[in-house]
């Protein structure tokens, strides 16, 4: 797949002397679901803000289908829809006339016909003559979402677009997110939630302190990230861990309450069943059982020092 | 040139004028008509004439330009300020939208406003006394000009704002007192000498001056030096906005 933005050696240097882009290198290709991946202040927002120009790089170009973002800036420009982090909304005006006005800035004439099945695809239609500080925080997003795409771009970028979004919302979201890549749009989305990207993404880039870390296919990715953590809640305390189980991976937290194993979830043998089985043979009763994914910044501990072949230096 | 771009902004920012119209129309016409009230009937029936005037249509020309610095400013601080503050310049900014179209957009509507209101102020005044336009041309000129020249201040001002004291600061504590002291409801020639001479640094005089030359053919300087002033001005607030966009200053980190 041809790239569609090409970052090369992008870095920003805030007016306080922050480094928030340290040199970063990306090629985002068209067509993709590409999901950037990081804690919050890695970058993420400053980089989604060079792109589409709110934001002034302090080196490196940006290349939007061949156009750079800085000297041919309206060709760069027009292609890209964003939704920005934060809700911005003009509360006295109406939904229908922000998602014109939201046309009309990127060079494209009224069309009435695309706008209301816009706003009937994310059920905005039946606001359009309400002003915006009527709506909900849901509708909201989805009209900052409708806003983005009123002038039809080619690639769309969303900035944590589930933050503060409830389930059901977020379910829709994602579908939508599919027609439109379904369309041929490309989207770009970051979070700092790695089931979200595992979800949505078809690639996902990891982003800490300014660096990129690592870009992969999502599967391969999860693969090297796929430790799952397995809490079982005991009925009674353990001092110590009993022989038997001393060839599984465990650990004892909660002062003897919980036994936590760790294993890999892409495995074909989690080892589930067999410590399962050696529990009951110790006769060990549990209350409770709860997989979890590492948390992201257990990941992290693990991708830097991958690659620095030392521990301790994440942070 | 995007075009679209330039309507969109200008026709939205319009759109929120005339939502607010009763308020927008209401408020400088009230008080302009208490200026009449007060100042012409009252003043005016001690001070009959000025330069030959008489002293209610003297004053005119003066309380029209302190109407429109006022509306120029405030409207062209609060369109730019108002989507800094929510969040949604946003938009604007990653639009393909050039800073020429942007404050074409946003300057556009509010001197527009404003020269409407202006306009609305003349008809109003013509209820409280007769008065005549002998360049009514440059009159016309005179006041687009000097919209657009405080609306491009106004512009800056919303840019160069933080919060709302800020926005209001410039026109309380620089513009009103310049405007009361321009000559709105004196002539500078009724000054002692040395005072003459103060005035004369004061910009807003070469505004009222001229205006005043466009009703009634008499000045307190040559109508050339106020069109001067006036171009110089506008020379400077391009200046200024083009160091700005160039720069990102407030607008872009
Ligand atoms: N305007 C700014 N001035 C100074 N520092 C900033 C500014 N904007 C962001 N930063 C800093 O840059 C870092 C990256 O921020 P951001 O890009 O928003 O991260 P993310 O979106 O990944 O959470 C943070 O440490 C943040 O404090
Ligand atoms: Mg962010």
């Amino acid at each position: 797949m041809p790239p569609v933005i090409q970052l090369t050696d992008l870095s920003k240097h805030y007016e306080s002397g922050f480094q928030a882009l340290k040199g970063v290198n990306l090629t985002i290709n068209k067509g993709e679901i590409f999901a950037l991946l990081g804690p919050n202040g890695a970058g993420k927002t400053t980089l989604i803000g060079i792109v589409c120009g709110l934001v002034k790089a302090s080196g490196g170009t940006v290349l939007v289908d061949g156009h750079d973002n800085v000297r041919d800036y309206r060709a760069a420009r027009s292609r890209i829809g964003l939704v920005p982090q934060e809700l911005a909304c003009d509360m006295f005006e109406t939904v229908l006339a922000t998602v014109n006005l939201s046309r009309g800035l990127f060079g494209k004439p009224r069309n009435n016909v695309l706008v209301e099945q816009l706003l009937r695809d994310l059920s905005l239609w039946d606001k359009r003559n309400e002003t915006t500080n009527s709506l909900s925080g849901g509708m909201k997003r989805r009209l900052m979402i409708a806003k983005a795409l009123a002038h039809e771009p080619d690639i769309l970028f969303l900035d944590e677009p589930t933050a503060g979004v409830d389930v059901s919302l977020r379910q829709n979201m994602w579908e939508m997110v599919r027609r439109l890549r379904e369309r041929g749009v490309t989207i770009i989305l970051t979070t700092h939630y790695i089931e979200e990207a595992e979800e949505m993404a078809d690639r996902i880039g990891v982003i800490n302190q300014g660096e990129i870390i690592l870009v992969d296919n999502k599967q391969a990715l999860m693969d090297r990230l796929g430790t799952k953590q397995l809490s079982i809640s005991l009925q009674h305390p353990l001092s110590a861990l009993p022989e038997a189980l001393q060839g599984f991976n465990l650990n004892l937290k909660d002062e003897g309450l919980t036994l936590v194993y760790s294993f890999d979830h892409q495995q074909e043998q989690t080892g589930i069943a067999e410590l399962l089985k050696a529990l009951a043979r110790e006769g060990l009763e549990f209350r409770d059982l709860h997989s979890s994914q590492s948390s992201l910044e257990e990941i992290f501990v693990d991708l830097v020092q991958g690659e620095n072949g030392t521990a301790g230096s994440a942070s | 040139m995007n075009l679209y771009a330039i309507r969109a902004i200008y026709s939205y920012e319009m759109a929120r004028t005339f939502r607010t119209l009763m308020q927008s129309i209401a408020s400088p016409v009230i008080a302009t008509s208490l200026y009449f009230v007060v100042f012409g009937a009252a003043i005016g029936s001690r001070m009959t004439e000025i330069d030959g005037i008489p002293y209610g249509a003297f004053i005119i020309p003066g309380l029209i330009m302190l109407l429109l610095l006022n509306e120029s400013i405030s409207n062209a601080s609060f369109g730019i300020y108002m989507p800094r503050f929510t969040g949604t310049i946003y938009e604007v900014l990653s639009a393909p939208v050039s800073p020429a179209e942007m404050v074409i957009g946003y300057v556009g509507a509010a001197a527009t406003k404003s020269v409407i209101l202006g306009l609305l102020v003349l008809l109003t005044a013509r209820l409280f006394v007769a008065y005549e336009i002998q360049h009514p041309v440059f009159m016309l000129g005179f006041l687009v000009l000097t919209a657009v020249n405080f609306s491009l201040f106004g512009f800056i001002i919303g840019i160069w704002a933080e919060g709302f004291e800020k926005l209001q600061i410039i026109p309380m504590m620089i513009i009103m007192p310049l405007t009361f002291l321009g000559g709105t409801f004196y002539s500078i020639t009724m000054l002692p000498p040395l005072w003459q001479t103060v005035t004369l640094f004061n910009p807003v005089v070469y505004l009222i001056s001229g205006f005043r030359w466009s009703f009634y053919g008499t000045s307190d300087v040559p109508v050339g030096i106020s069109l001067v002033m006036s171009l110089l001005f506008l020379g400077l607030c391009l200046v200024v906005l083009r160091w700005i966009f160039k720069t990102g200053y407030k607008l872009k980190p």
